[in-house]
């Protein structure tokens, strides 16, 4: 005791601070007559309170900084996780979406009381239409997987309304695990194709796959090894004759802005990740925002309400005429369609072209930096991102991915996206995002190569990072075996 | 450059360094007939200054300062300082999916607190890391309940929220399942309808309190859904079990919700979160993320995300839901909402809402001008006939400074002349009153 220890910043229960008497918010004083709950409920009045802490706001706000103090976040370092595009949040987004004519607004409001909300939105719209190159869009659903159900429950309208639903939808080996997914609860039967030797989609593979049953392809393009599908217009065209729609998985869309748009290449549905490319923040896994954008010809179809804007320049919640439904409640993530509008007004359409091509050079950058000492498996020119294999440092060292990543949090750097897309071995993803400086880049380079020096030298050392954290390696194959997935009064302690 | 700390010299050494001539040759994978020559047509980036002013002028364009009696699935409660304190902290939402749980024990251990605390409320033994809201939380308990019984059908009942049911039924459109609809003449439903309707279904599915407010008899339809083998699943106000016996007491399997009330800002409806828990069995049919307490090498409490195998990362297409990023900052917000109240807080405050819904029923139907729509027992939302014209009232009222509650109308002839009312904590019984006056005077 006598050099001091600290408390550890994480582990003890919010249920565990606090005592009996302790209060933070107490209800307001009644100013109306009391009513007999018990009856006022139909005889439902609850018998035995729900355990609920009881503490101050001094031990509320000291137990939410020591557990943030143990987070990793964008503001703390460098953070390439691939394909989730961590880039800089902006501090203006986060005042913007707080306003109170945005924050306080009710869904329900008349529209002639949330015209700006609304104007907002039409102009948000417009500008991820331009973006993509597919003019009409829904704002509603709530995050990317959310954006591709929604984008091919239009496409199964579409098919319907000609007649035949059709049967499957084409996804590519390397696809993310929510394309299958979505397919899936969509009704589809999933088709995979291969990936060729350049990482993109096995024409071939293709042409074998299609028929008149196909419904669609999902691709993601960059792809998630960061590569662009050169071949693209000639595959779009293929499925287009064979009577199918080509949906856009935008998760990379921050390669592209001001190059290229989805809709020019022969897409006609895409969705876009408003948390990846439009900077809203991550929120620690949510909440986000997938805006779905489709071709004219699929405009009616949307997800009701849509925005629109009269003769008069008023702006009015609209229902598309053959539209699918909703597929949530009210108009869409509005705290976050706020932070991307803010976003993409500060930027502007060159600021938006300029950080494409800073994302993409600044990959360009890093692969230059590793290859040497990683293997890189598709040896290209790469997009926003690149996937590395440490497939070398398994073989002569027993290194994995994994204690590579583990490492990294030693020196302060969150790790890439790892073992995945599937198809690379030790798969390493590597986002460095254009919000990086370029002394940043250079230390994640330095850090990596020292990484791969260290599995050389000392390998034991590396199956046993972190060491710096505050936890370490934690038991997953305990939290599967005996789920613990909520404190209960009964077994942890009477409150 | 904006957000771009590279400078121009700098990016050329590292064009140099790729060994490209300049940027375009580094989108030379992209087919040149579909090359842009022309950028992103959009204005030119605004100054922070610029900026700041234009989203000002915007939100002044939204009238928020209103006296509001809305409701319909998302509320205007009162959300503690403590609660934006905690979820502006850049640690917590800068970061992403807490993929690495050795830098993200604050999401982890925030998240798991949350699953408590739903746990707590609703009376089941497992809840999620949260679904994106309360219609798709509802969605995916159907989709979970066909795929526990193995069964195809959900009865719905009327009483549900009527966005929700539309959500169910362009996610049926895919085929998983087929959506009865069971009629609720006050909101809650027809146990003899229900009855007939129950046959070979996977779910029945109800919300208590109805969106019209009304209380539900829970026990009767869990029983008549257990009788028939289906689960029940129930969608409940987290405010109101504050208060309200936990829907687990009533039989129910699944327990769903809307939980902008804790400490979400109304934001036009959305983000919010959708809560969702379920009962200990069922748990590998549970979509979604979830958080358990386990220990690292050295022995130390920490948390993770776990049961991934049910997840689309690992599954693919045969995971339990696509669903990859949920609401997890509205969840952490929620969760130090219920901390800030506690328990007898959250009690004080559904009760508050409830009296106060009374106070203002009562005095509406003495002006003569309203009557009730139904004489079924309500939390703090209630609907009443007005025997005028709705549309004009309302507007009359707008004028005057008051929201007057939703007119359900919008949701089909058979709610024509219906007025939806909610009344939460932070309105005061001076605004009640001079609300009702106004109502007089009209
Ligand atoms: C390629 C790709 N597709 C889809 C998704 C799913 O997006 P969300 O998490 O917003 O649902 C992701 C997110 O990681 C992704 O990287």
């Amino acid at each position: 005791m006598s050099q001091g220890t600290r408390p550890p910043l994480t582990g003890r229960l919010i249920f565990e601070s606090g005592t009996p008497e302790s209060r933070c918010v107490t209800p307001p004083e009644p100013d109306v007559p009391d009513v007999d709950m018990d009856a006022a409920l139909g005889g439902m009045l609850r018998r035995e309170a729900p355990a609920l802490p009881h503490v101050t706001e001094v031990e509320i706000a000291r137990h939410y900084e020591r557990l943030a103090s143990a987070n990793f976040g964008v503001d703390t370092g460098f953070y390439p996780l691939g394909s989730c595009t961590m880039k800089y949040n902006p501090k203006i987004d986060e005042w913007a979406c707080r306003l109170d004519g945005f924050a306080d607004a009710h869904p329900y409001q008349p529209e002639v009381t949330v015209q700006g909300l609304l104007h907002l939105m039409y102009d948000l719209q417009s500008a991820l239409g331009e973006v993509s190159g597919l003019p009409a869009v829904s704002l509603q659903p709530a995050a990317g997987a959310h954006g591709e159900l929604t984008g091919l429950m239009v496409i199964r309208a579409y098919h319907v309304a000609m007649g035949d639903a059709r049967k499957r939808v084409i996804i590519p080996d390397s696809a993310h695990g929510t394309n299958p997914a979505t397919v899936a609860m969509c009704g589809y039967e999933v088709t995979q194709v291969p990936s060729d030797a350049r990482g993109g989609v096995d024409l071939d593979g293709l042409r074998a796959a299609l028929g008149p049953d196909v419904a669609a392809i999902m691709l993601t393009n960059p792809n998630t090894l960061g590569l662009f599908d050169e071949n693209i217009c000639a595959i779009t065209q293929l499925v287009h004759e064979a009577g199918a729609l080509a949906y856009c998985d935008g998760a990379n869309l921050n390669a592209i802005m001001g190059h290229a748009r989805p809709g020019d290449l022969g897409f006609d549905v895409m969705h876009i990740n408003l948390h990846k490319t439009f900077a809203t923040p991550h929120g620690g896994g949510g909440p986000g925002a997938g805006p779905v954008c489709v071709a004219p010809a699929l405009a009616e179809f949307l997800p009701s309400p849509v925005v629109v804007r009269d003769g008069e320049g008023e702006y009015h919640l609209h229902t598309p005429e053959k539209t699918i439904g909703r597929v949530r409640s009210f108009l869409g993530n509005v705290g976050v369609l706020v932070r991307a509008y803010s976003y993409i007004r500060a930027l502007g359409g060159d600021g938006l072209k300029d950080v494409s091509e800073q994302a993409v050079l600044s990959a360009n950058y890093l692969a230059q930096r590793l290859r040497g000492e990683y293997e890189l498996p598709y040896d290209r020119r790469c997009m926003h991102e690149f996937v590395l294999s440490a497939e070398r440092q398994r073989k002569e060292h027993g290194v994995r991915t994994l204690d590579i990543a583990k490492r990294l949090l030693d020196y302060g750097i969150h790790p890439p996206t790892v073992y995945f897309p599937l198809i690379v071995h030790e798969a390493m993803m590597i986002e460095p995002t254009e919000t990086e400086s370029l002394e940043t880049l250079d230390r994640f380079a330095d850090v990596m190569l020292a990484i791969a020096e260290e599995a050389k030298s000392d390998p034991e050392m590396l199956h046993g990072a972190p060491y710096s954290t505050p936890v370490r390696r934690l038991d997953e194959a305990r939290a599967a075996r005996e789920p613990d997935l909520a404190w209960k009064p009964m077994r942890d302690g009477a409150l | 450059m904006r957000f771009i700390p590279v400078t121009c010299e700098q990016q050329e050494s590292m064009l140099r360094a790729i060994g490209a001539r300049d940027i375009d040759e580094l989108f030379e994978d992209i087919p040149k007939s579909v090359r842009l020559k022309t950028g992103v047509s959009l204005a030119r980036g605004l100054s922070e200054i610029e900026l700041a002013a234009e989203l000002e002028a915007l939100s002044a364009e939204n009238a928020t300062h209103l006296v509001s009696f809305l409701g319909g699935g998302c509320y205007d409660h009162y959300i503690p300082a403590i609660v934006d304190a905690v979820v502006s902290k850049p640690a917590f939402f800068t970061a992403y999916t807490p993929y690495q749980p050795e830098v993200s024990q604050g999401t982890l251990q925030a998240t798991y607190e949350y699953q408590s605390m739903v746990c707590a409320l609703t009376g089941m033994d497992v809840a999620n890391a949260s679904v994106y809201d309360g219609a798709t939380a509802l969605v995916e308990a159907a989709l979970m309940a066909a795929r526990v019984t193995k069964r195809h059908s959900v009865v719905v009942s009327e009483g549900v929220h009527p966005e929700w049911r539309d959500v169910l039924r362009t996610y049926a459109a895919s085929g998983a399942i087929s959506v009865v609809e069971c009629p609720a003449p006050d909101g809650c439903i027809d146990l003899d309808a229900l009855r007939s309707s129950v046959v070979d279904a996977a779910a029945v599915l109800v919300s208590c309190p109805s969106f019209l407010g009304t209380v539900e008899d829970l026990a009767s339809v869990g029983e008549i859904a257990h009788e028939a083998g289906a689960l029940c699943v129930v969608s409940a106000d987290p405010v109101l079990l504050g208060i309200m016996e936990p829907p687990s007491s009533f039989g129910a399997d699944i327990v769903v919700g809307e939980g902008q009330s804790l400490g979400n800002p109304m934001s036009y409806g959305g983000p919010g979160l959708g809560l969702f828990a379920c009962r200990q069995e069922f748990l590998r049919q549970m979509p979604g993320r979830i958080v358990g307490r386990t220990v690292d090498v050295d022995g130390r409490p920490g948390f993770v995300l776990t049961m991934q195998t049910r997840e689309q990362h690992i599954r693919r297409e045969r995971a339990t839901s696509n669903i990859c990023s949920n609401h997890s900052l509205n969840a952490i917000a929620a969760g130090v909402y219920l901390a800030a109240v506690g328990q007898e807080g959250l009690a004080g405050i559904a009760s508050a809402c409830v009296a106060k819904a009374h106070y203002l029923h009562d005095a509406l139907v003495r002006t003569g001008a309203f009557s009730p729509a139904n004489g079924r027992p309500f939390g703090y939302e209630f609907a009443l006939r007005y025997e005028g014209d709705v549309r004009a009232m309302q507007e009359a009222l707008l004028d005057r400074g008051y929201l007057a509650g939703l007119d359900l109308s919008r949701f089909g002839e058979r709610y024509s002349g219906m007025v939806l009312f909610a009344v939460t904590e932070k309105r005061t019984r001076a605004q009640m009153d001079a609300f009702v006056e106004e109502v007089v005077s009209l």
